[in-house]
């Protein structure tokens, strides 16, 4: 009985390999007949890069079927990847991807029939490929996460998995037809979801965990070479600096609600304090108190004024909390962009203009190096854009360290334990009204400084860039990306500004498609997409195996006690 | 132990003991229901005193006027002569620590960061150390670990000490929240019913753990129903009936006292008339 049951899953293993490898075949094919249609897939052996991409995918899933023959001559390494599963998500992946291209060629080629036979045998084989690795029976847990490495080969990964980072992102934001963008959208998930399948993320994740400060400095990197890649084009650059002026803010909400999960509505507030602040002391013509002043100066007094604001608000509504603060705080926020529609020298003194704002704020200046200017450097036109992205780059490194040196001190501990338990909290000697404020007070200074630096990117301020939408989205980037985390909130503030830039296609279809979005992550996954280790538990009460998944990594990432001989013991 | 593990709370040798705590007819009244009337209350140095009554006699709510979450009617407590200050975290820096009868841990901290809570009350770094990470901050921070590992040493909780408080079996929980006590560095601390829900194994080896705290030089006041617990443990036990103090004296005198079975069990007079 076994034996036959044996007998066949060999069989539909070679069939699984077979499949695979015909399917590697097809990309010598042309799958499209028109040149235009997606990277130009018409050439007999001359595989587009997108054809290549589907290759990747197929390989890994037939190297991967093919792993159970060479078991006993498999590495340390290899033993711990779930083939398996690997097999499946990389077969089931490459068949997705290649769908998903196919659809593309129809619809920007217009029909079917613009779909030659390579591209179907490419389908087809993938599915074969996916469907006999589904068959087969799955593999253990990956063990990937828990294998111990040299540093050098960590660091390695690190840097290696950064620069596939930086290419993929810039090769995706380059990408001019949005048929091109998701298709290649498409390919990154299934990389994802394959690396997840295999354990490779696990690896990764503890080499990272291991490794903090080259991360860090890799991360950074990448961020500082990428207007290199965008060939004096300023598009990108622009959507980028919204990015990073949304996660500045973004991250100050952060404190806020997800160390302290004090839910404020009306963020946006702190940012336009900032903005207006700086707009106010530019040397544009319709400022109003126009004074001379070094920028970094500007930075601190924007960043003052927002967490004083911060102090007024905080002052009197901390003393209410869960809904009842949010109410407040979303009142609040539209007190603010009421009252810089006012003061306006009609219905008060005039220091905004009212509703046209402060426009034309010249550019910033540092030591004769124009930011508004293009210059030319390594070869590459560097543009407005890319001169205010690093500006905003120093910005968002300034915001995290304080994000994160603040998140691991007392103030952090005890900001933690008042979100846990806030009469506990007091009960042990935590000042917690004082801690509150002070989680107010420096959000709203991470939120003033972004501000600043806004004022002079977008030239112009006024009471209507400031809406409760925006607010909302503040908020939405925080609970998307993963309450606590810096990673998280990165991501997400990535995400809500990126897709509507690329997407523009359901401009209109914007608000309810994201209405759906949320809905569906609250459902499926609520802890956000890079999930805190702790907070994912507060969603996921009864689940006692997460929990002891998450202690085992808290255990092996960064024991406290005596780092070396726990990790050892773990591992 | 190596290093003394306390600064303050020591006991003289062979002196007189002082008193730490006195409450003075502390009265509390919600609207028209008088909760706590009148109660005084002594604790020594180094003693441990027991406070019991049938449920709803008003333990827990005196507890809580000892430890600045309720404000007493009237009435006053105070700690080596001087008035406790009316909020939680005051009391806990004059030296008051407590636990909660249904514990109330920071449930996604590890037991470590738990025990790091309650260093907070000691410790001085500001925002300014914390971001420039300055030599406070790491002096601070270094001291305070080395601290909530011995504390959790002490409470037998060393080898659990990245294990998140959620998840720690039901007794740790309990000496887990003792060890955050600990770590505000009291002179006194409040136990509310420490045993609760134990098991016999359970609760000897927490008469045990009380038993070595006390010998830390700390003061200890526990309300608890186990009465071979508390006859055990204590030097002197009050006993609180609807608010109001029906006696305070030795294990053998309130053991012995009809009217504390009374209290607890009804009268026998009572019975037979039903």
């Amino acid at each position: 009985m076994t034996e036959k049951l044996l007998a066949r899953a060999g069989a539909v293993r070679v069939a699984g390999v077979v499949a695979a490898a015909l399917g590697l075949v097809t990309v010598l094919l042309p799958w499209a007949y028109g040149k235009t249609a997606l990277d130009n897939m018409t050439y007999f052996f001359g595989p587009s890069f997108l054809q290549l991409c589907y290759a990747i995918l197929l390989l890994v899933a037939l190297v991967a079927l093919a792993a159970k023959w060479f078991r006993g001559r498999l590495g340390r390494f290899a033993k711990a990847v779930a083939w398996a599963d690997t097999a499946k998500a990389a077969g089931l992946g490459a068949a997705g991807y290649a769908l998903a291209c196919l659809v593309a060629i129809a619809v920007q080629n217009g029909g079917l029939v613009m779909i030659e036979p390579g591209g179907w045998a490419a389908f087809g084989l993938a599915l074969v490929t996916g469907g006999a690795a589904l068959v087969l029976p799955g593999s253990a847990k990956p063990t990937l996460g828990k294998l111990k490495s040299p540093p050098w080969v960590q660091i390695l990964a690190i840097a290696a998995a950064m620069a596939v980072v930086l290419f993929a992102a810039a090769y995706e934001l380059n990408r001019a037809d949005i048929e091109d963008f998701l298709v290649f959208g498409c390919f990154a998930v299934a990389v994802v979801v394959v690396g997840r399948a295999a354990g490779l993320f696990g690896w990764l994740s503890l080499a990272a965990a291991n490794n903090r400060r080259v991360l860090s400095l890799a991360a950074f990197a990448v961020a500082f070479a990428f207007p290199f890649t965008q060939n004096g084009s300023d598009a990108n650059m622009s959507v980028a600096n919204q990015v990073l002026i949304f996660a500045a803010t973004a991250m100050g909400l952060n404190i806020v609600v997800g160390l302290v999960g004090l839910l404020d509505m009306g963020y946006i507030a702190f940012l336009g304090a900032g903005a207006f602040t700086a707009a106010v002391l530019s040397k544009s013509a319709f400022a109003t108190l126009s004074v001379d002043l070094p920028f970094p100066v500007t930075v601190l007094i924007s960043g003052v004024v927002a967490s004083l604001l911060g102090l007024l608000i905080g002052t009197p509504t901390l003393r209410v909390s869960g809904d009842y603060l949010a109410i407040v705080t979303l009142a609040f926020g539209e007190i603010f962009r009421i009252t810089m529609n006012n003061l306006d020298g009609v219905d008060g003194p005039n220091i905004t203009n009212g509703s046209n704002g402060v426009p034309a704020i010249p550019n910033l200046d540092f030591f004769g190096f124009n930011l508004g200017q293009v210059h030319h450097f390594l070869g590459v036109d560097l543009g407005r854009q890319s001169n205010y992205y690093w500006l905003l780059l120093v910005v968002i490194a300034v915001v995290i360290v304080v994000f994160s040196n603040l998140a691991h001190s007392r103030i952090g501990r005890g900001w933690v334990a008042i979100r846990e338990d806030e009469l506990a909290a007091e009960a042990m000697g935590v000042n917690t009204f004082a801690l509150k404020l002070l989680a107010f007070a420096g959000g709203a200074f991470l939120a003033g400084m972004a501000g600043s630096v806004k004022a002079y990117r977008d030239t112009a301020v006024s009471p209507d860039q400031f809406v409760f939408l925006e607010s909302a989205f503040l908020l939405a980037a925080v609970v998307l990306g993963g309450m606590g985390t810096i990673g998280g909130v990165l991501i997400g503030a990535t995400l809500l500004k990126l897709l509507p830039e690329k997407l523009r296609f359901f401009e209109d279809y914007r608000l309810l498609l994201f209405g759906a979005l949320m809905v569906l992550m609250m459902r499926f996954r609520p802890e956000g997409i890079v999930a805190d280790e702790r907070r994912q538990l507060e969603f996921h009460d009864a689940d006692e195996e997460l929990a002891e998944e998450v202690e085992e990594d808290l255990v092996s990432h960064h024991s406290l006690l005596n780092p070396e001989t726990d990790r050892g013991a773990v591992a | 132990m190596s290093a003394p593990v306390f600064a303050s709370g020591a006991t003289k040798p062979g002196g007189e003991r002082g008193v730490l705590l006195e409450a003075r007819d502390v009265t509390m009244r919600f609207g028209g229901l008088t909760a706590v009337k009148q109660v005084s209350l002594q604790v020594h140095d180094g003693e441990i005193v027991g406070l019991i009554g049938p449920n709803g006699a008003g333990k827990t709510t005196f507890f809580n006027c000892l430890t600045g979450l309720y404000k007493p009617t009237s009435g006053q407590v105070t700690l080596r002569g001087d008035v406790l200050p009316p909020k939680p975290r005051d009391v806990v820096k004059a030296g008051v620590a407590r636990t909660f009868q249904n514990i109330r841990l920071f449930h996604n901290m590890t037991a470590m960061e738990n025990v790091m809570v309650g260093t907070y009350c000691r410790t001085k770094a500001n925002v300014i150390d914390a971001i420039f990470r300055l030599p406070r901050h790491r002096r601070e921070e270094k001291a305070s670990t080395a601290r909530a590992g011995e504390l959790l040493a002490f409470v037998g909780l060393a080898d659990k000490a990245n294990t998140l408080s959620r998840n720690l079996p039901y007794g740790d929980q309990r000496r887990l929240e003792i060890a955050r006590a600990l770590a505000t560095d009291p002179s006194l601390l409040l136990l509310d019913e420490p045993t609760a829900g134990m098991n016999p194994n359970e609760t000897r080896d927490a008469e045990d753990l009380i038993f070595r705290i006390r010998d830390l030089g700390l003061a200890i006041l526990v309300i608890e129903h186990d009465m071979r617990f508390i006859f055990n443990l204590c030097d002197r036990v009050l006993c609180l009936v609807q608010g109001e103090v029906l006696i305070d004296g030795t294990g053998d005198e309130v053991q012995n006292d009809p009217r504390v079975i009374e209290a607890y069990l009804g009268s026998p007079q009572a019975e037979a008339g039903d």
